[in-house]
């Protein structure tokens, strides 16, 4: 948290203090059991090894705070567009109304929107970077997000900085925010449609879960397409797909392995090699 | 046209039609036959105006998926002067459901896109129901080449439930090719034209969605997930579709609220089903007015309103502090 000076990290203290934010895929306690291996797992042993487990190598959730201090350079954040906040412009409501929605989501995750942005480094390079929270709204995008990651496309084409976005949206287009958050697939593509013209390097980071309108916008359009080990990434939903055409899915079927078996990622990348992976990618397009 | 087979909101409409219909049937009509006739008539124009004047979101959804109403097929036909159509994505197959192809409209040379259901239960299947694969985004691809290429405009029709979601659909790349596709359009140095003619499903629509001008047919709806997709996720159930429907105001009214659309093509009194020939000259009137605007535009004036009109959509909170 020390190397996040921020109003979020702030924020989030101050949630910590109100709400214990409940951490997805590490329960409390001192022992954990591993959805991968099936083994129990020490846990501090799990959060030394970036969440990773250290008997199978399952990626556990991180947070977005936790992986900027994965991958960034210790204190080299600087949050951006935080002030952007969220709002409920169809006022919409489903058994919950979106707005009180709003308000748990952010006491529960310490964050104002699913979508954390902003400038740091990694082993001494300068970047433009995001990282989505599947914690948040299922780390869907609405306008908020579409907005700062735009903010920041524009950020970095003009400054020349390289662009790493590590998604971990399993909710795509935030449904919440209706067409306003579809067209942010729009808006977002086309701010890297430009970044692209003026010859910026973008890295995509694919985490668990990637999935839908995230999946089918900026999440699959980098010049490099990381992937970290059997994270689900996707368009449709599993269970969209096996009500559509009524047959059991092939195991593997949607995987990080199964994406780089079909042509769609350049690598699968290991939590403990995402930092050196990134720094050496930059080296080798000269940026 | 009669609206064909019924929608639960139409009993009534339904009925006066079919009175209509059969007194038409007679052959030799007595003065007090065609008095009937004009005074059924008159009922009925009431009743549509009724009832068409306040269609809530699920209605529209009934509407915008009825099963004569004009598709991108019919559009062709009706509104053009001439369709060459081009097959293929020169990559994996020919995808039924996007229509494409070199078009004449009035004076204008222009490439067409659409999605395409069928009318048909055999033509349906094969166009699986307008849900494209993403071999019908590369075929699009290919065809916005083309088109930037020779300086043709580009039209595109959107009338999708959804990309098809299926297992050959992901193992080729729905995700990569719908991303693709908006990343090139929203470059693509000639003038393009996107009318949501029925359904505009989510991705499936939006990737051949990023035009310099996006209408959509009074009765059409445009939505980031189908309300049933939506009640399913939400409320737990299908069957609270309609509520969702309400809940995300993709009517045409929302959508021109939202900024999202730039115009409403309003429909023949009944919805486009009714009335075939009158929609398609209405699409044509505004397919030919908004080519002519946009021919005055460079293709750099293009690209650079296009980014600019995609930039500004988005609702947020954003204080000084």
């Amino acid at each position: 948290m020390s190397t996040v000076d921020t109003n979020a990290s702030r924020a989030q203290a101050e949630a910590a203090t109100n709400v214990p934010p409940k951490k997805r895929g590490v329960p409390e306690g001192l022992w954990l059991k591993c959805p991968g291996c099936g083994a129990s797992v020490y846990k501090k042993e799990v959060e030394q090894q970036l969440n990773v487990c250290p008997k199978c190598e399952h990626h556990f959730y991180v947070s977005a705070v936790q992986r900027i201090e994965q991958v960034l350079d210790a204190g080299t954040f600087e949050l951006m567009n935080d002030h952007i906040r969220p709002t409920d412009p169809l006022v919409f409501t489903d058994r919950r109304n979106y707005a009180d929605r709003l308000i748990g989501e952010q006491n529960r995750t310490g964050l104002s929107d699913a979508v954390m942005t902003g400038t740091g480094m990694v082993r001494a390079r300068r970047v433009a970077f995001a990282v989505t929270d599947s914690a948040f709204i299922m780390g869907s995008m609405g306008s908020v997000v579409g907005e700062r990651l735009t903010r920041l496309i524009e950020k970095a084409t003009e400054q020349n900085l390289p662009l790493i976005i590590v998604s971990a949206s399993g909710g795509g287009a935030r449904m919440h925010e209706g067409i306003l958050s579809l067209m942010q697939m729009a808006k977002v593509s086309a701010a890297l449609a430009r970044y692209d013209e003026a010859g910026g390097l973008f890295i995509s980071v694919l985490t668990n879960p990637t999935m839908g309108g995230v999946a089918a916008s900026f999440a699959s359009l980098g010049d490099l397409v990381f992937a970290e080990p059997k994270a689900l990434i996707g368009f449709a939903g599993p269970r969209t797909i096996k009500a559509t055409i009524g047959i059991e899915l092939p195991e593997g079927f949607q995987t990080s392995e199964f994406l780089l078996e079909h042509g769609y990622i350049d690598r699968i990348v290991t939590r403990k090699n995402l930092k050196t992976e990134i720094a050496r990618a930059i080296d080798y397009c000269g940026k | 046209m009669s609206g064909g087979p019924g929608l639960e909101f139409e009993v009534a409409i339904a009925d006066l039609e079919s009175r209509i219909a059969a007194l038409e049937r007679q052959t030799d009509r007595s003065d007090a036959t065609e008095n009937e006739i004009r005074e059924l008539r008159m009922e009925l124009v009431n009743q549509l105006r009724d009832v068409y004047g306040s269609l809530d979101a699920w209605q529209t959804v009934q509407v915008a998926r009825h099963k004569n109403r004009p598709y991108t097929r019919d559009y062709l036909n009706l509104a053009f002067d001439e369709f060459v159509e081009l097959h293929g994505d020169k990559h994996f197959g020919d995808d039924r459901a996007m229509l494409s192809g070199f078009a004449k409209l009035d004076r204008f040379k222009v490439m067409v896109l659409g999605h395409q259901k069928g009318r048909t239960y055999k033509e349906r299947a094969a166009c699986h129901f307008g849900c494209a694969h993403p071999e019908g985004y590369r075929k699009a691809m290919t065809k916005m080449r083309l088109a930037e290429k020779y300086q043709l405009p580009l039209i595109c029709f959107i009338d999708t439930p959804g990309a098809y979601p299926g297992i050959g659909a992901e193992e080729r790349g729905q995700a990569q090719v719908i991303a693709e596709s908006m990343f090139m359009m929203s470059r693509l140095k000639t003038p393009v034209i996107c009318v949501v003619i029925g359904e505009g499903g989510s991705g499936g629509a939006l990737g051949i969605g990023v035009g310099d001008r996006v209408a959509v047919l009074q009765h059409a709806y445009y939505s980031v997930i189908s309300p049933e997709g939506c009640a399913g996720i939400l409320w737990k159930s299908h069957e609270h579709a309609p509520k969702a429907a309400a809940a995300l105001r993709f009517t045409s009214k929302d959508l021109r609220r939202l900024n999202v659309v730039d115009d409403v093509l309003e429909e023949p009194l009944g919805g486009a089903h009714r009335d075939h020939h009158q929609m398609a000259s209405r699409l044509k009137t505004y397919l030919s007015r908004t080519l002519a605007e946009l021919e005055q535009k460079t293709s750099d004036e293009l690209v650079d309103s296009r980014y600019e009109k995609f930039r500004r959509i988005g609702v947020f909170l954003e204080d000084a502090s």
